[in-house]
């Protein structure tokens, strides 16, 4: 009978249709028939083509990724280590050049030493000589004083009709000059 | 009101909801039999289709950086592929191409049904019946080849009290058998039960062809109603298709892993 009013038409819409067409039994062996080769078919297609497919595109994707990361891992431990020696090799030349700083100044001040105790050598050498002039000169001045003297007492002497013999002047002039 | 302006002329409101669920041959009008080409035959094949075309055409570029439909079938593909290992485990995976299979299939023919004038194959409880028996049948076999007699374990709650453990385990057997029942009726039901209230409303909708005075209220209120069905009902096939393959999952998990 179902099978009858499959054939009856829809546009009659006749009570016996009127029913859930899911409990219309005639139709059940079509419909698992039909479904049973769907999914053989959609089975097929997925596990011999669709899924091995997408499956290893992902994989690949995934090995590109951990690969890139571990690639910049890698680069970023470089560029540490790098930046670490640049640090260091910084640190190092700032050391040296303290050193060679010190070392200088040592130098240059040991050079100075030297060259202010020479100054001083050759300074405290003119000032001996100087005074050592100077001694003479005083000397010289204070012989030709005496000598002056002598011929101004002898001149005066003479000028006040006194004659004076070189002796007494040269005593007197010797006492004053003492004094 | 419904009911009765079934096949009245004077009401001019036809209501056919159900007839959208027919079986029909596609070509002439013989008795269907097991192996005539109908509708059903029709709507599962241009499933087939939609799957190959997203899947396997979608996914043909294999780039590292995917196209949009190289997306989608990835995103299928994921989606469904961690669902069976968060849910079964890593042993699980194996039958992911059987839980894929029967999701795919699902999933296309829901949203195939949404066309209009298409036919849902989902909506019958033939082939819903017919997939969850298979899950059925399936995980069982499975169950005590993998585990012996150790799969009954499955119905003992060892965690339970020892007084409440039979009574349990009455309950357990139970529920286990009523499984492939509630499993292909949810999806049929739902499916039926969505399709034939759009239709409902969509017979509403020239009543305001027949009496301006009430059709004027009446006529955008059924095309609003439909419009928020169809909504629905896209949620509906999408969870629908997702609830089948989880619990799918969830029936492997216990064949394979059956002390709780």
């Amino acid at each position: 009978m179902a099978t009858q009013t499959t054939d009856a038409g829809q546009a009659a819409g006749g009570a016996a249709k009127v029913g859930m067409p899911q409990l219309d039994f005639s139709t059940f062996s079509n419909q698992i028939f039909w479904l049973v080769i769907t999914l053989l078919v959609i089975y097929f297609i997925l596990s011999r083509i669709a899924l091995p497919r997408i499956g290893g595109a992902l994989a690949d994707r995934a090995g590109t990724i951990t690969n890139d990361l571990a690639e910049a891992e890698d680069l970023k431990s470089q560029a540490l280590a790098a930046e670490e020696a640049y640090e260091k090799s910084l640190a190092d030349a700032r050391a040296e050049a303290q050193n060679i700083n010190v070392l200088m100044r040592a130098e240059i001040q040991g050079q100075l030493d030297e060259e202010l105790a020479k100054a001083d050598a050759k300074i405290s050498g003119r000032t001996k000589e100087a005074a050592a002039e100077l001694a003479e000169i005083r000397n010289a001045a204070k012989a030709n004083v005496k000598i002056v003297a002598k011929a101004v007492a002898k001149e005066i002497v003479a000028a006040l009709g006194g004659k004076a013999d070189a002796k007494t002047v040269t005593a007197a002039v010797t006492e004053r000059m003492k004094g | 009101m419904a009911t009765e302006t079934h096949g009245e002329a004077e009401a001019g409101l036809v209501f056919h909801p159900m007839d959208q669920f027919q079986v029909t041959p596609l070509f002439g009008a013989g008795p269907v039999e097991w192996f005539t080409i109908t509708n059903a035959t029709l709507w599962m094949g241009l499933s087939i289709l939609v799957i190959f075309v997203i899947l396997v055409l979608g996914a043909r570029g294999r780039a590292l950086v995917p196209t949009r439909s190289q997306s989608i079938a990835e995103l299928a593909y994921g989606f469904i592929y961690k669902m069976v290992e968060d849910v079964t485990g890593k042993d699980g995976v194996a039958y992911f191409p059987y839980i894929m299979t029967l999701f795919m299939f699902i999933v296309v023919a829901n949203f195939l049904g949404l066309l209009p004038m298409a036919f849902t194959t989902t909506s019958h409880i033939a082939v819903t019946a017919v997939m969850a028996m298979a899950v059925f049948l399936a995980v069982t076999v499975l169950g005590f080849v993998k585990n012996g007699f150790g799969f009954l374990s499955v119905f003992w709650i060892s965690s339970a009290p020892l007084v409440l453990r039979p009574i349990l385990a009455l309950i357990e057997v139970i529920s286990y058998f009523v499984r492939p029942v509630s499993h292909s009726i949810r999806l049929a039901g739902n499916m039926m039960a969505g399709h034939a209230v759009i239709k409902v409303f969509a017979a509403f909708a020239p009543l305001v062809l027949i009496s301006t005075g009430i059709g004027l209220v009446v006529t955008p209120l059924s095309i609003l109603a439909i419009t928020a069905m169809y909504a629905l009902e896209v949620l509906v096939s999408f969870i629908q298709a997702y609830v089948f393959a989880i619990l799918t999952c969830v029936y492997l998990r216990d064949a394979l892993h059956p002390h709780h």
